[in-house]
């Protein structure tokens, strides 16, 4: 079992606690911030909505999130690849997209259609 | 600050386009046609959609009826994974109200604004009317620029000239495999075929291609084929640049510890001359330095912006676009986004994807009349595999520099320490992430 499993498991107690998905205010998000909260989506599924293997952001707590970026940031946590991503992000960056996914909505991802070849 | 000389201040960032812009959904109105359904192309039809809201009309025109994932596309070679699993419909965009053509774009003229569609078999031409274009090309083949094939005049040479060797057909002698497909389920036959003992070439272009680490991870992955199943055989990379292009000190590392001896990176290595083995199977091959025979030969050949982008790109033959917007330098109201862009970033698939969201999120504010983000920010990933199990990544954060005006990568970047099966996992699991993002 690795470190993420455990991760998983106690970060299920962060979802939901602070956020209303349903009032989410799409207007206030700048464009600058959908792109770059939209290019973490390669890992952590549309608006943080991970099909799996990956951490689910959508709905992370802004407190909680913040937390483990920061903490990424400086190497006290660890990673295989999120510090090289957090590393190169600004305070204000992080703390906008905390904001941003804890304003996503909770949803299943859906896989694309296999086509037989 | 006094308040006078704020508002000064205020109207020189709104002239300089400093202020972020902020979009309702539902403003943008017009006619948005994409061509070109790869990850960079059916990204932007789905992000128009999510940020522009309902009253956009999007259109999505691509010919062929599948996507199949370059991404992962080695691991058909290396054996553990199977076309058909990186194969996919686009029809999980359509409750987006994306209008799909499953046609060719023929032609496009900007003055009108139309592109002109065409169908396989039928002499019917379709005009579609946009405001705003997006093509998304991916890239083309140079045949001209592979030294091998031409002669010392520059002028092409003849004799394996032809589509039994090389080209776009399905299953020529000689495939790229470097468009996920066909070729890639041939190049993995020819390898399965090859007796133990044998010896897989494969020549690597001068940069810029599409995916930098992916010739080393070919390599990687034939090794990996060949340790389990044809220990005697030999993989020689003829590399034209001067070095790994790529996560060097992983990928050799790799091939140091998993296959001791069995690929040969010859760095400057130009083919020179290709010619048939003599009445035997396989090809001699030539460079400045020595010669030899390939019982499998895979040349990856020189590329260019693709075809649909022709007349809109430079000497190298990419496109010039305007960071902020990926609006062509050329041709103003027609955005080029993905593998065809003229710039030092990465010609990857979250690249590519990444290209378009800034691209939709541009084309969405010039159609709401308010001025698009001046200084976009984006993650770029991209991951290696060395064994059925084994990955690696390179990791950047890349952002626009207003002086120089295109992406740098900031700080922090980097690559994986050692390429690891929990990377392998993660690896596999982007895959899943970003196909559910492109596709659906
Ligand atoms: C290349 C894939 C990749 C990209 C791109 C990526 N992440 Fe991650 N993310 C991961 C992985 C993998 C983890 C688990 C930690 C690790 O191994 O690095 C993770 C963990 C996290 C966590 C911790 C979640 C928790 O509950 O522990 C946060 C927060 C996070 N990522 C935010 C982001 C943000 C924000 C972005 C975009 C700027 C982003 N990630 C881009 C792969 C990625």
């Amino acid at each position: 079992m690795n470190r993420h499993f455990f991760a998983a498991a106690w970060l299920c107690l962060f979802y939901g606690t602070g956020a209303s998905p349903a009032l989410a205010d799409e207007s206030a998000d700048t464009s600058h911030l959908r792109v770059l909260a939209g290019s973490c989506a390669a890992c952590h599924g549309t608006n943080g909505n991970s099909v799996g293997g990956t951490p689910v952001l959508a709905g992370l707590t802004p407190a909680y999130f913040i937390a483990r970026m920061q903490a990424f940031r400086a190497g006290k946590l660890d990673s295989t690849v999120m510090h090289h991503h957090a590393q190169g992000l600004t305070e204000d960056e992080i703390t906008l997209l905390a904001d941003y996914f804890s304003r996503q909505a909770r949803v299943t991802s859906r896989a694309p259609t296999a086509e037989n070849h | 600050m006094q308040r006078r000389e704020f508002l000064k201040l205020m109207s020189a960032a709104i002239a300089a386009g400093m202020l972020p812009t902020t979009v309702k959904a539902g403003q943008a109105r017009g006619r948005v046609v994409i061509v070109g359904g790869g990850y960079a192309g059916a990204t932007a039809a789905k992000y128009l959609r999510l940020w522009g809201g309902e009253k956009l009309e999007i259109s999505l025109v691509e010919e062929s009826h599948t996507f199949i994932s370059c991404p992962l596309s080695n691991l058909v070679l290396g054996g553990s994974k199977k076309i058909g699993e990186l194969t996919f419909g686009r029809n999980g965009l359509d409750h987006y109200g994306i209008r799909r053509y499953e046609h060719t774009a023929s032609f496009i003229n900007p003055e009108q604004r139309i592109v002109m569609l065409t169908k396989a078999g039928t002499s019917l031409m379709m005009p579609l009317q946009y405001d705003r274009l997006i093509i998304a090309p991916g890239i083309d083949f140079v045949w001209d620029r592979y030294p091998a094939l031409r002669d010392a005049a520059g002028n092409p040479l003849t004799p394996l000239r032809d589509a039994e060797h090389f080209g776009e057909s399905p299953q020529p002698r000689i495939p790229h495999a470097w468009k996920a497909g066909a070729q890639t389920v041939a190049l993995r036959r020819q390898l399965e075929a090859m007796p133990d003992g044998g010896t897989f070439v494969m020549s690597v272009p001068k940069m810029p291609y599409r995916c930098p680490p992916g010739p080393y991870e070919r390599a990687s992955q034939v090794a990996f084929y060949f340790s389990r199943h044809k220990p005697k055989s030999k993989v020689i990379v003829l590399d034209e640049n001067p070095d790994i292009v790529s996560k060097k000190a992983l990928f050799l590392r790799a091939w140091n510890e998993l296959y001791p001896g069995m690929i040969d990176y010859r760095p400057n290595n130009v083919v020179t001359e290709i010619r048939e083995n003599g009445g035997q199977d396989g090809f001699r091959v030539k460079t400045e330095f020595d010669e030899l025979s390939a019982d499998v030969l895979n040349v990856i050949p020189p590329q260019c912006a693709g075809d649909l982008a022709q007349g809109m790109d430079n000497v190298d033959g990419w496109c010039e676009v305007d960071f902020m917007t990926y609006e062509s330098k050329v041709v103003p109201g027609v955005h080029i986004i993905g593998d065809a862009v003229s710039s030092a970033l990465p010609k990857s698939a979250h690249m590519a994807s990444s290209q378009a969201k800034v691209a939709a999120a541009a084309i969405v504010a010039l159609l709401s009349d308010a001025p698009p983000d001046p200084q976009p920010v984006f993650a770029n990933t991209c991951y290696s595999f060395v064994s059925d199990k084994l990955a690696m990544h390179v990791a950047n954060v890349y952002r626009y520099d207003a002086q120089k005006k295109i992406m740098l990568p900031a700080e922090g970047g980097g690559v994986s320490d050692r390429a690891s099966e929990q990377e392998s996992d993660y690896a596999q699991w982007w895959a899943k992430n970003i196909w559910s993002d492109v596709l659906t």
